[in-house]
C-alpha cells in the first residue's frame, strides 16, 4: 500500500523546527531543555502546535465513570477523556512534547545564531578500533565456540556420511565441526576535541550564577558535539585551589574559600600538556567566574599562564563572567586590557539569563 | 510464533461471515487487508483512508501513533471504515485468535454502519471522495503555493467542529419560504397634493415604484441569519468573502467533518455493539478450546474499566447485554415499572424472549444520547458502580460527586451533547451594523477556554475579514470576546 505519510510527517517536523527556531531565545534562557535530554534525543514542550478550537476550559466539566469510592473521594488518575464525551478537560493540553535529535537541535542553533562551522585543526581524525562479533570461523579459542553451529555441522556431516540414525540420534562433533565466533574490527573516527570547563565555586557564586553556567555549557556541548565526532569533556572547579571533578559535582559543589583563578589555569595547562597534545587535539577551554579574584598579583599570573601555556594551544578560550552582588567583577576588564594579540580569546559578560543567547553567540560565533 | 500469512487469516473469513449472517448481522461486503504496524499507524493517522489531502496534522498523528506503538503504549488492533464495500485493516503481527475476534468485531461494526439511522446519509464511496479532495487540494497548492493553502486549511480545521450535527436528519428551514408579509405594510409616502391633483402628482406608477423600493428595503434589513445558525461553516461558505479556492477548501473540510460526525455520535453504541457480537460469536461458535485463555485476556482488556474514564466498549457492551436480558425476561413496560415488590421485580421473568429482536431495533434507531437516555437504568448504575464526578474548585481536583442515578445520567448526557463540545451558533452577521460577525455560545455549565477561544477567533476573523465576536459567560457574567484583526479584547456585557 502506498501512502503519502512521509510528506506530511516531514512537513510536521519542519513546522516543529520552525517553531523551535522562533522560540529559541526563550528556550535558551529558560533552560527548559536541559533537564529533558536523553541519549541522543531531546524532548521539547512546544506550545501552539495544536489547532485551536472553541472548547471547554480545563476545569469545571464533570463526567461519569465506574468504580468504587464514596462521594467526595478524589478521582484516581486524570479524568482524561472526561467520561464518554470527548470533552477537552485535560490540563496541560496546550503543550505538546516533541522530540528532536541533538543534531537537529544543533542545526537549529547554528542557523539561528548564524554560527560558522568549525575548521578543525590538527590531524583530521584519530582512528580507534572496535571489535564486533559478526562472523563464524573454523579456528578460535574454546571460549568462543559456537555450540549450535558446531552441532549443526556435526549433524550435517553425520547425515552425509550415513552415521546418523533416527533411532539413536547421537551427535558427536569432531575437530572439523568446531565453529567459533569471530569478530570484525571496525575503525571509528575518534574523539579529537576536548572541552575543559572551569568554574569558580567560591562563596560568591550563587545558585543563580551556577544555573547560568549550566545553561551555557549545555548549548556549548550541543554545538561542539555536533561539530566533532566525539568530544571529551573535563570539569575543573576552583576556589583558592583547583581540582578536577565529575560533571555532577561540577554543578553541585559549593565551597566557601576565596578565589585564586590562576590555580585553575595552572591545572588546565597541566591537563592539556599531559593529555592533549595541541597538534592532535582541538582544545576548548571555558572559564566561568564572577570576576572577583584574590589579588592583582594573581591576575598577572593568570595572564601569564594564558599567554604562554594556554592560548597558543587552544582553539578557543572562553571566559564568561556572571554578575555577582559581591566582588568587584574586574577580571574581565583586566583580561581585556592585558591580553592582546590572541584572536582565540573570547570574553563574554553574562549579567542575566537573557544574555545567555548573546553570550553563546560570542563564544561560538568565531568558527574556531 | 510464526507470522501469519495473508492466506492464513483470510481463510477464516468465510466461516466468520457465515456465522455473522446466521446471527442476522447485515453488512456490506468486507475487504480485509493485513498491514504492519507502520502502515497501520499511517492509516490511523489518515482516519482509515489511504488517500487524504496533504496536511501536517496527519504527520503529527502518525508521529504519535507510531511512537505509541514502538514504546509499547498502545496497539491498534483494527481499523474499519464506513464505506461500501467496507475496508478493514488487520494488524499482521497479531495471533490467529486475535484476528478471529477482530474480524467478528469488524462484521458488527459494518452491520452498524449499514443499518444505524445516523449513518444513513453518509457517503459510502468516501474513499473516492477523499481521493478527489486530495486532488483538488493539491491543485490549489500548485496554483497558490503550499504555505498559503496550508495556513488556510489550518484556519478551516480550527473551526471544523462548528457544524450542525443533526442537520443531515432534519430540515431546519422548511422549504425556505419567503416570509409572509404579516407585518403591516408601511404606507407609501405620498407627495402632498390637492385632491383633484392627486392623479397627476402621485400617479399609480409612482406609487407602485415607491412600494417596490419599500419592500426591497425591508428585505435588506432582515436580520442575517434569521435564526441562529449552528452550521457556522455553511454560513461562512454562503456569506464570507472567500476566493473560489478557499470556498472549495472550506467545503471539503465541512464535508469531511459531516462524514465523520456519526462516528462521534455513536461511539458507545458502535463499540458496544461490536464488542457484544465478538463476544457472542467467539464464545458460541468460533473459539477453539485451546484459544480460550488468549481470547479471555484480549476481551477483558477490551472491556477493562479505566478509573476516571468511561470505557465506551465496556459501557456499550454492558448496556446491550442489559437490554437483551430485560427484553428476554419481559422487564419493561407499565406492569414492570409500576411493580413495587422488590422480590417480584428481582425474579421477574415473563419469558418474553424479545432480547435479540430488541437490540437489533436499538442499533437501528438510536444514537449515544438517546441510547443512554432510554436504556440507562437505576439498577444498571448500581450494579455496575457508576458514579458522577465533578471538579472541586476549592481543592482543585476531580472528585466523585454522586452515586445518584439522576446526576449520573445527567452528567453522561451532558458529556455526549454536541459530542462534548460547546454549542455555538452565528447570531448576527451585521453586528453593530458594521458587518461584524457575532457568535453565541449557548452556556450550560462550563466556561469556554479563553486562550483557545482567542486563537480560534483569530482564525475566524481571517475568514470573515471583518471583526468577529463571541458571547459567552465568564465567572457568571456575560462576556464578549472579540478579535478585531489586530487584537483580542474582552468586554463585559452589562444591562440585560
Amino acid at each position: 500500500m502506498l501512502l503519502h505519510i512521509d510528506n506530511d510527517h516531514n512537513r510536521f517536523r519542519q513546522i516543529i523546527k520552525g517553531k523551535i527556531k522562533e522560540n529559541l531565545r526563550k528556550y535558551i534562557s529558560q533552560g527548559e531543555m536541559v533537564g529533558r535530554k536523553g541519549k541522543d534525543l531531546i524532548s521539547i514542550p512546544l506550545p501552539q502546535i495544536d489547532l485551536p478550537r472553541f472548547q471547554f476550559g480545563d476545569n469545571g466539566q464533570g463526567g461519569a465513570s465506574q468504580g468504587d469510592g464514596e462521594p467526595g473521594d478524589p478521582l484516581g488518575g486524570d479524568p482524561g477523556d472526561g467520561g464518554a464525551g470527548e470533552a477537552g478537560n485535560q490540563p496541560g493540553q496546550h503543550l505538546r512534547e516533541v522530540e528532536l535529535t541533538l543534531e537537529e537541535l544543533a542545526e537549529i542553533l547554528g542557523d539561528e545564531l548564524e554560527l560558522p562551522n568549525i575548521q578543525p585543526k590538527g590531524k583530521k581524525e584519530i582512528i580507534s578500533k572496535k571489535d564486533r562479533y559478526t562472523g563464524i570461523s573454523r579456528v578460535g579459542p574454546e571460549s568462543l565456540r559456537h555450540f549450535k553451529r558446531t552441532f549443526r555441522e556435526a549433524l550435517k556431516r553425520q547425515i552425509i556420511s550415513g552415521q546418523f540414525t533416527y533411532e539413536r540420534p547421537h551427535i558427536v562433533p569432531i575437530r572439523e565441526d568446531y565453529r567459533y565466533r569471530s569478530w570484525k574490527t571496525t575503525k571509528l573516527p575518534e574523539s579529537n576535541a576536548v572541552i575543559i570547563y572551569m568554574m569558580d565555586v567560591s562563596g560568591s557564586m550563587w545558585d543563580e550564577q551556577k544555573h547560568i553556567v549550566r545553561l551555557e555549557t549545555f548549548w556549548i556541548d550541543t554545538w561542539l558535539h555536533y561539530q566533532y565526532k566525539g568530544v571529551a569533556t573535563r570539569y575543573l572547579i576552583h576556589d583558592a585551589q583547583a581540582g578536577e571533578v565529575d560533571r555532577d559535582t561540577f554543578f553541585s559543589v559549593r565551597e566557601n574559600g576565596g578565589t585564586v583563578i590562576s590555580s585553575a589555569y595552572e591545572l588546565c595547562a597541566k591537563i592539556m600538556q599531559e593529555n592533549y597534545p595541541a597538534e592532535e587535539w582541538n582544545i576548548y577551554a571555558f572559564h566561568f567566574s564572577d570576576g572577583d579574584n584574590w589579588s592583582r598579583e594573581d591576575n598577572k599570573l593568570c595572564a601569564e599562564i594564558l599567554r604562554e601555556k594556554i592560548l597558543p594551544k587552544v582553539n578557543l578560550f572562553g571566559y564568561g563572567q556572571v554578575e555577582s552582588t559581591y566582588g568587584s567583577g574586574e577580571f574581565i576588564d583586566f583580561l581585556d586590557e592585558n591580553i592582546t594579540g590572541f584572536d582565540n580569546l573570547v570574553l563574554s559578560y553574562i549579567p542575566d539569563k537573557d544574555s545567555i543567547y548573546d553570550s553563546i553567540k560570542d563564544f561560538l560565533g568565531k568558527g574556531k | 510464533m510464526q507470522t501469519l500469512t495473508e492466506k492464513d487469516v483470510l481463510s477464516i473469513q468465510p466461516e466468520i461471515e457465515k456465522i455473522a449472517a446466521q446471527y442476522g448481522l447485515d453488512y456490506f461486503p468486507i475487504i480485509f487487508e493485513l498491514v504492519d504496524y507502520d502502515t497501520m499507524s499511517q492509516l490511523a493517522a489518515y482516519g482509515g483512508f489511504p488517500v487524504r489531502y496533504p496536511h501536517w496534522r496527519f504527520g503529527m498523528e502518525y508521529d504519535q501513533l507510531s511512537k505509541g506503538y514502538r514504546y509499547g503504549l498502545q496497539t491498534i488492533y483494527e481499523m474499519v471504515i464506513n464505506t461500501n464495500p467496507c475496508y478493514a485493516y488487520l494488524m499482521r503481527s497479531n495471533p490467529l485468535v486475535d484476528q478471529k475476534l477482530v474480524m467478528a468485531h469488524v462484521y458488527a461494526h459494518c452491520d452498524f454502519f449499514k443499518n444505524n439511522y445516523y449513518f444513513a446519509h453518509t457517503n459510502r464511496k468516501m474513499i473516492d471522495e477523499m481521493a478527489n479532495h486530495a486532488i483538488r487540494v493539491r491543485r490549489h497548492i500548485d496554483a497558490h503555493g503550499l504555505d498559503t493553502v496550508e495556513s488556510f486549511i489550518d484556519t478551516c480545521l480550527s473551526i471544523e467542529n462548528l457544524i450542525d450535527y443533526h442537520s443531515p436528519y432534519i430540515r431546519r428551514q422548511a422549504g425556505k419560504k419567503e416570509p409572509e408579509q404579516t407585518a403591516p405594510r408601511k404606507a407609501v409616502k405620498k407627495l402632498r397634493s390637492k385632491k383633484y391633483m392627486e392623479r397627476y402628482i402621485n400617479p399609480p406608477e409612482f406609487i407602485e415604484a415607491q412600494m417596490k423600493e419599500l419592500e426591497k428595503q425591508q428585505v435588506d434589513h432582515r436580520a442575517l441569519p434569521e435564526k441562529p445558525e449552528r452550521d457556522v461553516l455553511f454560513f461562512l461558505m454562503e456569506h464570507a468573502p472567500l476566493q473560489n479556492w478557499q470556498h472549495d477548501i472550506l467545503g471539503i473540510i465541512r464535508e469531511e467533518a459531516y462524514y465523520f460526525a456519526p462516528q462521534g455520535m455513536t461511539k458507545i453504541m458502535n463499540e458496544g455493539w461490536a464488542t457484544y457480537w465478538h463476544s457472542t460469536m467467539m464464545t458460541e461458535k468460533l473459539l477453539h478450546p485451546s484459544e480460550v485463555i488468549d481470547y479471555a485476556e484480549h476481551h477483558s482488556g477490551t472491556i477493562a474499566n479505566h478509573p476516571g474514564r468511561l470505557n465506551p466498549y465496556r459501557i456499550g457492551f454492558l448496556l446491550f447485554k442489559d437490554i437483551e436480558e430485560r427484553w428476554n425476561k419481559g422487564r419493561f413496560g407499565k406492569a414492570y415499572e409500576e411493580c413495587e415488590d422488590i422480590l417480584a421485580k428481582k425474579h421477574w421473568d415473563t419469558a418474553a424472549g424479545l432480547g435479540r429482536q430488541k437490540i437489533f431495533e436499538v442499533r437501528k434507531l438510536y444514537n449515544d444520547i438517546t441510547f443512554i437516555d432510554t436504556f440507562l437504568t437505576e439498577d444498571f448504575c448500581r450494579e455496575h458502580k457508576l458514579f458522577s464526578f465533578a471538579y472541586n474548585k476549592s481543592n482543585k481536583q476531580y472528585e466523585i460527586e454522586s452515586r445518584e442515578f439522576k446526576t449520573i445520567k445527567q452528567r453522561l448526557l451532558q458529556n455526549l451533547t454536541n459530542l462534548g463540545q460547546p454549542i455555538i451558533s452565528v447570531i448576527d452577521a451585521n453586528f453593530q451594523n458594521r458587518g461584524e460577525l457575532l457568535l453565541q455560545h449557548q452556556f450550560e455549565e462550563t466556561e469556554l477556554d479563553k486562550n483557545y477561544a482567542a486563537d480560534t477567533l483569530k482564525n475566524l476573523q481571517a475568514i470573515w475579514k471583518r471583526p468577529v465576536h463571541i458571547q459567552s459567560i465568564l465567572e457568571e457574567r456575560p462576556v464578549l470576546w472579540s478579535f478585531t484583526g489586530e487584537e483580542f479584547k474582552q468586554t463585559w456585557i452589562s444591562g440585560n
